[in-house]
């Protein structure tokens, strides 16, 4: 299992993957540069949180355009896995690898702070070492993580369950006051239909070790692991 | 041939800072203002062009790149 994280211009928690994959886990990982078009002996592409471009025009419109995303999108369709975190969940919304766009936070700030997660769906490369309904306390911190897609989206999403991942209070019920940044459904995460390609908004790569103050992140991580080393 | 490109909010997407700015208003005295959408607008320099070569361009661009028409529609104007 050969884990890639992909550096853009202005991605910073691109080091905090890498560190996480490659110390926490002991995974195979290196850096991939925006400029590089092979990225054929990873079986997993990491897009990292920053503000890629100074997140110029929108979040990720300009990452998006980078020469590593034709790759990017060559590996995704040959089923290979992608996960993008933040501003990487904003760069594949961009990309059209996932469907969506994100608008500016509703209450217009810039939020960073812990939230809960429920999961909900296991069935995917990125969940299934973990419980369905299980609540996930991972940190978020972007301006612009408030999910929108317009209502047959939505519909097709849910018939595909596609929603992998949702903000929740700490009991785990879906509300409005859950909801740090107005996203439809409360979604915080979701995956493509052929759910090789998962994004998100929180960071599970600063909450992978205890000694940060959760570990939960580190289960999406190693759900990672799982599938490639059953392959 | 130069080009204005305005790129707003669908209708159909609440556009949050475009309420904030409404709410301003509101409070130094402008409450009769009904409705506020915040917009990018842009100006192009397209070199020497032909009027509908410029306009098929422009169009390209907006839904590639300057437009998310997700959520943003856009309109152009030529001179």
């Amino acid at each position: 299992m050969k884990f890639g994280v992909v550096v853009f211009p202005g991605s910073n928690c691109d080091y905090d993957c890498y560190h996480v994959l490659k110390h926490v886990l002991g995974r195979d990982t290196d850096f991939v540069w925006h400029k590089d078009s092979d990225v054929s002996k990873y079986d997993c592409l990491v897009l990292p949180g920053g503000f890629s471009y100074g997140d110029y025009l929108r979040t990720g419109a300009i990452a998006r355009f980078s020469p590593v995303m034709d790759a990017v999108r060559r590996h995704a369709e040959a089923g290979k896995l992608v996960i993008g975190i933040c501003n990487g969940f904003q760069i594949l919304l961009e990309s059209g690898l996932l469907p969506g766009a994100m608008l500016r936070n509703k209450s217009l700030k810039f939020i960073c702070k812990y939230v809960t997660l429920r999961v909900e769906e296991t069935d995917t490369p990125f969940t299934r070492r973990i419980a369905k309904g299980a609540l996930l306390r991972i940190p978020i911190a972007h301006g612009e993580g408030n999910y929108y897609a317009e209502d047959a989206v939505m519909e097709s999403m849910h018939k595909n369950r596609q929603i992998v991942l949702r903000y929740a209070d700490a009991d785990g019920w879906i509300t409005d006051e859950a909801n740090p940044n107005g996203s439809r459904g409360n979604i915080a995460g979701i995956c493509n239909e052929k759910r090789n390609v998962f994004g998100l908004m929180p960071h599970p790569e600063r909450s992978s070790e205890a000694e940060l103050g959760s570990s939960d992140g580190v289960k999406i991580f190693r759900s990672i692991l799982d599938v490639a080393e059953a392959n | 041939m130069k080009a204005k490109v305005y790129v707003t909010l669908k209708k159909s997407v609440l556009d949050p800072q475009g309420k904030a700015v409404q709410q301003a208003l509101s409070s130094i005295g402008f409450g009769s203002v009904k409705d506020v959408r915040m917009g990018k607008y842009i100006e192009l320099d397209l070199g020497s062009t032909t009027a509908p070569e410029a306009e098929k361009e422009l169009k390209a661009m907006c839904e590639k790149l300057l437009a998310n028409t997700v959520i943003e529609e856009y309109r152009f104007e030529l001179n």
